[in-house]
């Protein structure tokens, strides 16, 4: 497979830039007529971009929007309100055509290797999909041999066309959903969860794949997870999200080595280590409680309920993710401050 | 050994990527985890079902009856001589003569075609009005699923015999086809609702599959999405409850026959025989007990091959 | 650290005394349709007092189905026990009856699971169920084991104990679900707790707290714990001692300091080596190749020898012995010294 990235796209360019997306989900009550009582913000003003070459992690915990996030740009919901533009056009408004177009540059991997193969089909119908539903990407007659090249792409012989997802493997079905993934040879893919399915020992293969996926196609990932190690591991920025919002934003090391936002900071010390020793040498921040819900999140910072730092003006205004004197990244804490070193 | 040899034969081809390892080799403990399809897992438990060969033996043997009724008797079951009004079992007629001295089991075995026929065409009918319904209401869901959920609601309140007999007691004509198509209409119309809602709640479970996800991102249409991943997994929970609906129809146009307002001669019926031999059961009873044992056979025969069916694809039986 | 040589013992020497647990030689196998699975082939560890155990192991390596066995909590069939022993107390629970099974489910050894929710019945506030054992098994006045249930769920840390007692289980959070279901099973005071995965369906945060009430219940009760996980991570922080499986065998025990700091079975070296860090940036992980085998075509000899990277003839003619490495540890690996002092480099 030829790399898409033709010399005339500058690595580092601005790919797709999203401006304040809302997502909330109407709760409602009544059973004939029915009434709004209420809404789950669980996207609640999120802005970001993907540079071409890079790979932007997402991460946080249950409950904080990631996922949602996933399906609005995949377009499987739609927001409430914002902008996401790809290619110079509203991702958000686009519809008919144009929406097929911009899907071809723009696909996901999702997190269960189990559920997202049809079990009716066979792998060579599963990756063949996208050609059925856009004729143009692959000259007529053609598509078998494009099916296969992407089955080897990705790792799996490709004599094995013919067979069902059941006869594969975790690891290798979540081979099969990226080749889909691949196969209208997208420039942006968002991986939701990737690899949180798989076993432990088939996780690094399957990162390896991304990663070199990545090198050979010159591809964007967003990439969402809540395992901070592995996000650490491929990022090159990070996003961290909590009920529904950015809190901090920056490349892998302003995030793991100088983060300011306390929720970041606290985040960082859970993550278990494996080795003995380091849990000694680490001060570990615990968190009281629990996430509030993201129906009723609380006023001012969100974060402000289980914050050790929140004091009065925490509570009447909400922090923006803006620069911070502390570190030049955005994060959204009125007292942003590096932690001093353990 | 085997698998140390397999891994190593694909190892090359893809040592490129990282990667090794061969299909078919699950990476799961046993059997409860391990994926497989249910169609296959399905076949496997019918297979050493005795209820399910029986049952299906005696579909085979009733709809060979159906086709071709010559076959089971050389007697013609319109040739009857009152001389030999409730003559007993002899060489001409192994089960004897009824009150108009026609061969009971030559009639038992040609009002097969008729009883098939109601059930099939039924069932065919039922199917196609569940499914449609079925699969707007679950897929599209909203003001659809409350619209036609509520017709659901409507029809499955109205009991089949009593409306049934309404609508049949206003078609006069006794032509036999017009009679037939009649009898299939009514049954299909009302009967439809069961196979309806479960093929709603199938498609409501696989419409919210990630795979469907999937093709959406990729941009297939709703008719694709329908067409391809929705109706194939909607299917075999219809056929199981159509199967038994099948068996329930038969037994349902019998009773109108028996009643007067389903087939009527010359069309030959289980029903209507049954009437007959009901009133002149006491001078013979076997002009009563054959055509009701072949009846209930056969509606037993599809209410349990319907059974082994749901049974076997059930996974939470299993 | 001293290198002693290499010689095979039993798999699992019993000091006077005797261990508060012990399975010895454990064997499971699932019969089903398509064939047999050795589930437990040979598992053998101990428990003493006041210990932290971890068992880790992928998917398939048999390290929930060991504990199920101790539990008595196996569907009999598909499984089997075909051989071994589970000594609790001296006392070998394969040969008791149910009924005398019975007794020491909960009041010896008692289990917690991953999914808190569907551990708890939906119906019935938590308090309720907390206080049913203490109803059933001790007897207890409906007053009394209201009381206690409110003490029990004190201990678990739950906030507003009493208020909360008539909530049902969907009106708690995961992690609040968790501790419900930790403090049923402490309802009897068991000596020994069995923990299966019990923080992998929580977020990170909520994980730590788990983890630490754990610590905290297990020092302060003076139980021993079972730790039953796949995650590298959460072992290190609580284990004392870590049994790593593989394919229904224990392939390396020892405890967690020298485990960590040079692993003896190069499956263990591998799962190490391919996890992505958060305090250590690399590069391409390194990944153990293949996939763990069919447990009804386990490999010949050393059953990790398709994927080995030390793997000779001797590992697919022989299984490797447990090979007790001269700080007191074991691998099952016939070159169990050589992959260490590779990991100690």
């Amino acid at each position: 497979m030829t790399a898409p990235a033709s010399p005339t796209k500058v690595r580092g360019e601005t790919l797709l830039s999203v401006d304040n997306v809302v997502k909330h989900f109407p709760i409602s009550q009544g059973v004939l007529f029915k009434k709004q009582i209420g809404a789950v913000k669980a996207v609640d003003g999120v802005s970001f971009e993907l540079r071409r070459g890079e790979t932007l992690g997402v991460v946080g915990e249950s409950g904080c929007g990631k996922s949602t996030l996933a399906r609005l740009l995949m377009r499987l919901e739609s927001p409430t309100a914002g902008r996401a533009t790809l290619e110079g056009r509203d991702l958000f408004k686009a519809s008919g055509s144009e929406l097929r177009r911009l899907r071809r540059n723009m696909q996901m991997v999702m997190q269960d290797p189990y559920t997202s193969l049809n079990p009716r089909m066979t792998v060579g119908d599963i990756i063949g999909e996208p050609f059925d539903i856009h004729p143009e990407a692959a000259p007529k007659g053609s598509k078998r041999g494009r099916v296969q090249e992407l089955l080897d792409v990705v790792g799996l012989n490709p004599e094995h066309i013919n067979r069902y997802p059941h006869q594969f493997s975790g690891g290798q079905r979540q081979r099969i959903g990226i080749a889909r993934a691949l196969a209208l040879r997208p420039e942006i893919i968002v991986c939701d969860e990737p690899v949180s399915a798989l076993d432990v020992s088939i996780q690094a293969q399957v990162i390896n794949l991304l990663e070199q996926l990545q090198d050979e196609l010159g591809l964007s990932y967003i990439f969402i997870a809540h395992d901070l190690s592995v996000v650490r591991h491929i990022s090159d920025r990070v996003a961290v999200m909590y009920l529904g919002k950015i809190v901090e934003i920056g490349t892998e090391e302003e995030i793991y080595e100088r983060a300011t936002h306390p929720y970041t900071q606290a985040l960082l010390s859970a993550v278990p280590v494996p080795d003995p020793d380091a849990r000694t040498d680490r001060s570990i921040i615990r968190l009281t409680g629990d996430v509030p819900s993201p129906a009723d999140p609380p006023s001012g910072c969100r974060f402000r309920t289980r914050c050790w730092k929140a004091q009065e003006v925490c509570a009447t205004q909400e922090p923006h993710a803006v620069l911070r004197a502390a570190d030049p990244h955005p994060s959204a804490c009125h007292f942003a401050e590096v932690r001093a070193a353990a | 050994m085997s698998d140390f040899e397999t891994v190593a034969a694909t190892e090359n081809q893809a040592a490129r990527r990282g990667v090794s390892g061969e299909p078919g080799t699950p990476n799961q403990v046993g059997a409860p985890q391990k994926p497989r399809s249910l169609a296959g897992d399905a076949w496997r438990d019918l297979r050493r079902n005795p209820i399910f060969w029986i049952s299906l033996g005696l579909v085979v043997l009733f709809t060979a009856m159906a086709a071709v009724p010559s076959l089971f008797t050389g007697n013609d079951p319109r040739d009857c001589l009152l001389s030999r009004q409730h003559a007993g079992p002899s060489g001409a007629a192994i089960l004897g003569y009824d009150f108009q001295g026609c061969d009971v089991y030559a009639r038992a075995v040609y009002g097969t075609r008729a009883s098939l026929l109601v059930g099939a065409l039924a069932a065919l009918a039922t199917g196609v009005i569940a499914l449609l319904v079925g699969m707007l209401a679950g897929y599209f869901g909203g003001w659809v699923d409350a619209v036609l959920s509520r017709v659901i609601d409507i029809v499955l309140g109205i009991p089949l015999l009593l409306a049934a007999i309404v609508l049949l007691k206003r078609v006069s004509t006794s032509s036999d086809n017009v009679r037939l198509f009649a009898v299939i209409f009514v049954l299909a119309v009302l009967g439809w609702t069961t196979a309806a809602r479960v093929v709603r709640s199938s498609v409501i479970t696989a419409k919210e599959q990630d795979y469907v996800a999937a093709a959406r991102m990729l941009g297939a249409g709703n008719g694709r999405i329908m067409w391809r991943h929705i109706l194939p997994n909607a299917l075999a929970p219809a056929i199981v409850v159509l199967t038994i609906a099948l068996g329930s129809f038969i037994a349902a146009e019998a009773t109108l026959s028996f009643l007067g307002i389903g087939l009527k001669a010359p069309t030959i019926s289980w029903g209507q025989d049954i009437d007959t031999g009901r009133i002149h059961m006491r001078e013979s009873a076997t002009p009563l007990i054959v055509p009701s044992a072949f009846l209930a056979l056969t509606v037993l025969a599809f209410i349990m091959l319907g059974d082994a069916i749901r049974d076997a694809f059930d996974p939470k039986l299993r | 650290m001293t290198q002693s040589a290499v010689q095979p013992t039993p798999a699992s020497p019993t000091p006077p005394g005797g261990h508060l647990l012990d399975v010895r030689d454990l064997h499971i196998e699932f019969r089903t349709r398509e064939g047999v699975a050795k589930v437990i082939n040979g598992v053998s560890y101990h428990l003493d007092p006041g210990e932290t155990l971890a068992v880790l192991g992928e998917s398939g390596s048999g390290k929930s189905v060991t504990a199920q066995a101790i539990m008595g909590i196996l569907d009999t069939p598909p499984a089997h026990i075909t051989a071994g022993q589970i000594l609790y107390q001296g006392q070998d629970l394969l040969t008791r009856s149910e009924e005398q099974r019975r007794q020491v489910r909960g009041k010896e050894i008692a289990m917690i699971f991953q999914d808190a929710l569907s551990a708890l019945n939906p119906v019935f506030p938590v308090g309720w169920q907390i206080g049913e054992t203490l109803r059933q098994r001790e007897g207890m006045s409906r007053a009394d084991a209201r009381r206690r249930a409110v003490e029990l769920m004190d201990l678990v840390k739950i906030p507003a104990a009493a208020k909360r007692l008539g909530d049902y289980p969907h009106q708690f959070s995961g992690g609040m679900r968790q501790r419900v279901m930790i403090a049923m099973a402490l309802a009897l005071n068991p000596k020994v707790l069995i923990a299966d995965e019990p923080t992998t369906a929580l977020d990170v945060t909520v994980q730590a707290q788990i983890m630490d009430l754990l610590a905290d219940l297990r020092r302060d009760l003076n139980m021993a714990m079972i730790l039953i996980t796949h995650d590298l991570g959460v072992v290190a922080g609580v284990a004392d001692r870590i049994a790593v499986m593989y394919a229904g065998r224990i392939v390396e025990h020892a405890d967690v300091r020298s485990l960590y700091r040079a692993p003896a079975h190069p499956y263990t070296k591998g799962l190490l080596e391919s996890i992505p860090r958060l305090d250590v940036r690399g590069q391409a992980l390194a990944t153990i190749k293949g996939l763990p085998p069919n447990l009804m075509r386990i490999p010949s000899g050393c059953p990790f020898h398709p994927r080995c990277p030390y793997a000779q003839q001797v590992c697919v003619d022989e299984v490797p012995h447990d090979l007790v490495l001269g700080d007191g540890r074991t691998s099952a690996c016939h070159f169990a010294q050589e992959v260490r002092d590779d990991s100690a480099r």
